[in-house]
């Protein structure tokens, strides 16, 4: 995955129309397909997150939910305790609430890999969810809490004007800056010196080690951006939902983050944004389909464990090649 | 000049004592092959001077220090770097990377997360210097993983090699690669210690490969020393030659190796 | 007078500790197993347990509906066990041998697929509502320690998890099967080349993994019922007694299935708010100071 010059420009002749479509869509859909746009950029970014420790580091977290959860929970706290709805504030604490958690939970987790680590990071959120449940007067219990509309850039919602409007295009545009940011930051990480390190530490521990690499560091520093990465979808999430819930703390959301990382292809980098982004459509269609939704989650995974592990991105990139050649 | 020394180390595994209170010393710009028979030690007494393992008793000195408690990445900082017998290379990562990766780890560069790799020209020039040093130049795009058996054993090498270290352990560079590919990996291997870049040990069973790169020959036999010398002197040692070879001794002529 | 209370109310909790236990061991040790047989974590594992109560709580209801005889009913505890290990026989070799050659993540990820499957499947086929086995329960009659009266059902269950562990012991350490099952956990390579069949070896110890969980629920579910999302906590539990007690080591899932039984007992007694939380730190206490588990091998 070494990019020279010309897979630099590759990889912007991908990105700008698709960020210039993406810029100009609310102008022609409708505005509710708009936040259902921005929920699938939200998920874009917790999977990015996620992927710098599966697909580069080769650590399988299930236990992302916490770093999500605690972006979220940061932001209703910060309402509901500091009475602040500035969209900035709330990046603020939620930043600092998931890198705060995700380097404790790192601490513990990174120095086990495998198995182990997985069986940990999925208790470890698990302990989260149950803190959510249990201090009920702080977190507002399995009823959750309320978050009202933020002011972004200082700017609130103007009086009487319709939520979805406000939701579908200034709420919708201030997430997709921070989402194009945050792809570019995240493809400079992925292509650095420390990118590199981590995909070797990924490729062979005990060589990176006798490279002069001290592993376990490493990971840590992955585990954070990770966490930080997906708290940041946590944070942007809730002021569109509206409203927290343990629910976003509990296994099955960090199963759904690895579900749609998975889809869309852990082994490259856009992989995980296609996934999110499809899931995200995947879901809001299908779920009125059948109260079983888990169940065909279950065994779309298990398909592309067996058939497609690749996912949608790797396959398709993968096919390209063999279109061209028979074209 | 000693660069390195073994005082009494040992390790058992279990009931077995892999290595029996060893004595072993490295003299600086030799090259030295370590031979023995299988489960003679000599793997365990490189993982224990590299610091995969650490001894039950004995001390390491390196340069005069005493490094016997420290960690893989101290002893790689000091100056001591290996290559594996079970090639180890990033297989995802391309050639050019790989040495690289040695490269940035040396310089501590590889905390960097917010510039690209490929920005760094010195780095990227010198990365290129060790592919050409090794013959690897041209597979330097490609994936570690799909080049020969040969060529990730060179890449191997190459790696260690890049982070200058001045004592280099190679275990069995020559195992699993074609005869043709053996002489050209030796021929580079020596060529690097002759230009008084770095210190090598060499664990090798190709007897011929060993009698006719080596400097100086370490005989190791069920954990123990057996014999020390030169090649001549281990050529005439009979209990070294009973003990491993059978009953007739390699010549220059290049006979085929019995181990 | 209140000496002699305390004494009643110890032992009382002591048994309930026991109770805990037992189940505890089969689940963990059935995971524990399965991993130091095959190196695999099922993170399916806890929905076997869950599989075994709902088949167990089924059975019985189905039982009791037509009139049988109550004491026939314990003839149908094995239901369970025997519907997981069947279910275990047929997931092992389609699921899991397909991904032996490939990274560890597949394995997890398949396994996590079957997770989300089988919790639904359960609803799918039980219903939303919890299934109750407690007319087997009531059927045994209590006995009474001191001023309380104390189920004798969980002495049953205490009697059988104390077998469970005998008979495996045994069967680990006294039979040719057992003799096999530690080849190949501590070698595969070898013996498999000694001429050990070690998919058949494989598909033998993870159906007794499933049995093992099954029949812990098959055990539990008369006392407690069936209910859905009762696989995960199991499950989240089971990793914590094998972080304790050390992963692959059924000395170890006995030892940690001991410990969290106690703390638990005595923590809901004494400190029910953060009853769970002290479990969470000796795990994490247990986790850094000896990262194998106090009877583990070395991770």
């Amino acid at each position: 995955m070494s990019p020279s010059i010309a897979s630099r420009k590759r990889a912007l002749f991908c990105a700008v129309p698709i960020g210039v479509v993406l810029f100009f869509l609310p102008l022609v859909i409708a505005p509710y397909q708009v936040t259902l746009l921005a929920y699938g950029l939200i998920f874009a970014i917790a999977a990015l997150g996620f992927n710098l420790l599966l697909g580069y580091t080769g650590l399988l977290s299930f236990g992302h939910s916490a770093y999500f959860g605690m972006g979220a929970y940061a932001v209703a706290f910060v309402v509901k305790y500091l009475n602040i709805t500035s969209m900035e504030v709330f990046l603020l604490g939620g930043t600092l609430a998931s890198a705060t958690i995700a380097a404790l939970f790192g601490f513990l987790c990174v120095r086990y890999t495998r198995i182990f680590f997985g069986i940990l990071t999925m208790a470890l959120s698990q302990v989260l969810w149950s803190l959510a449940f249990k201090f009920y007067w702080f977190t507002g219990g399995s009823d959750g809490l309320r978050v009202p509309t933020p002011s972004l850039l200082g700017v609130a919602i103007p009086e009487g004007q319709d939520k979805m409007i406000f939701l579908a295009h200034r709420y919708y545009y201030y997430v997709l800056v921070i989402f194009l940011v945050g792809v570019a930051v995240m493809w400079i990480i992925v292509h650095s010196p420390f990118g590199k390190t981590l995909q070797a530490i990924r490729d062979n521990e005990t060589r990176a080690e006798f490279v002069g690499v001290q592993v376990w560091r490493y990971r840590w520093i992955a585990f954070v951006v990770s966490g930080i990465y997906t708290g940041l979808a946590g944070t942007l999430w809730v002021p569109l939902n509206g409203l927290t819930t343990p629910d976003i703390l509990h296994w099955t959301f960090s199963g759904k983050i690895v579900f749609f990382t998975v889809l869309g292809g852990f082994q490259t980098f856009v992989g995980p944004i296609i996934g999110g982004v499809v899931y995200n459509y995947l879901e809001t269609y299908a779920v009125g389909y059948t109260v079983y939704w888990q169940m065909v989650l279950g065994v779309v995974l298990v398909l592309l464990v067996l058939i497609l592990p690749a996912g949608i991105a790797g396959t398709a990139g993968r096919l390209v090649p063999k279109l061209r050649r028979a074209a | 000049m000693i660069l390195l020394e073994t005082k009494s180390l040992a390790k058992c595994f279990g009931d077995m004592q892999a290595v029996n209170h060893v004595n072993f010393s490295v003299a600086q710009g030799e090259l030295l092959a370590l031979i023995g028979s299988n489960g003679a030690g000599k793997t365990t007494l490189v993982n224990l001077i590299s610091g995969l393992i650490h001894p039950d008793s004995g001390t390491i000195l390196f340069q005069g220090a005493d490094v016997t408690a420290t960690s893989v990445h101290d002893r790689i900082r000091a100056g001591i770097a290996r290559s594996f017998q079970l090639v180890t290379v990033f297989d995802q990562l391309g050639a050019l990377d790989n040495v690289e990766l040695a490269i940035f780890s040396r310089d501590a560069k590889t905390r960097r997360l917010f510039s690209l790799a490929s920005s760094d020209q010195a780095v990227r020039d010198e990365a290129y210097e060790v592919l050409r040093e090794f013959g690897l130049e041209d597979k330097a795009s490609q994936a570690a993983g799909g080049l020969s058996q040969g060529e990730r054993k060179l890449l191997d090498v190459a790696v260690a090699y890049a982070l200058r270290p001045k004592l280099l352990f190679l275990d069995e560079p020559t195992s699993g690669v074609s005869t043709r590919e053996k002489a050209p990996i030796m021929d580079i291997i020596t060529s690097i210690v002759r230009s008084g870049k770095i210190t090598a040990v060499v664990i090798e069973h190709d007897m011929d490969i060993v009698f006719r790169y080596s400097d100086r020959i370490v005989v190791m036999h069920e954990g123990a020393i057996l014999a020390d010398g030169t090649p001549d002197e281990i050529r005439r040692n009979e209990q070294v030659t009973t003990t491993l070879i059978g009953t007739s001794a390699p010549d220059d002529s290049g006979m085929e190796s019995h181990a | 007078m209140g000496h002699v209370r305390a004494v009643d109310d110890l032992l009382v909790h002591l048994l309930n500790a026991l109770l805990y236990a037992s189940v505890l061991f089969l689940i963990a040790g059935g995971l524990s197993l399965i991993y130091g047989v095959m190196r695999i974590v099922n993170l399916a594992h806890g929905n076997l347990y869950a599989v075994g109560a709902y088949a167990t709580a089924w059975a019985v209801g189905r039982a009791l509906g037509s009139g049988q005889p109550s004491l026939t009913l314990y003839l149908l505890l094995p239901v369970g066990a025997i519907t997981a290990a069947a279910l275990g026989a047929i997931l092992e070799p389609t699921l899991l041998r397909p991904l032996y050659k490939r990274a560890e993540e597949y394995q997890l990820l398949i396994t996590f697929g079957l997770l989300l499957i089988l919790e639904d499947l359960l609803r799918l086929i039980f219903g939303p509502y919890p299934l109750s086995a407690s007319g087997l329960y009531e059927t045994v009659g209590s006995l009474s320690i001191g001023d309380s009266v104390y189920p004798g059902y969980n002495l049953v269950v205490v009697v059988v998890g104390g077998i469970a562990a005998a008979a495996l012991w045994a069967l680990i350490y006294k039979t040719k099967f057992g003799v096999i099952l530690r080849a190949t956990s501590q070698d595969m390579r070898m013996a498999s080349a000694l001429g050990v069949n070690v998919n058949r070896v494989y598909m033998q110890a993870f159906t007794l993994g499933c049995f093992m969980a099954g029949l812990g629920g098959a055990i539990i579910v008369p006392e407690q019922g069936a209910v859905l999302g009762m696989g995960v906590d199991a499950l989240i539990l089971a990793f914590v007694v094998v972080v304790i007690g050390g992963l692959g080591s059924l000395e170890g899932a006995l030892l940690g299935a001991l410990m969290v039984g106690i703390v638990r007992e005595f923590g809901i007694a004494f400190f029910p708010e953060v009853e769970l939380a002290i479990l969470y730190f000796m795990a994490a206490v247990v986790l850094l100071i000896r990262p194998a588990g106090l009877l583990g091998r070395p991770v």
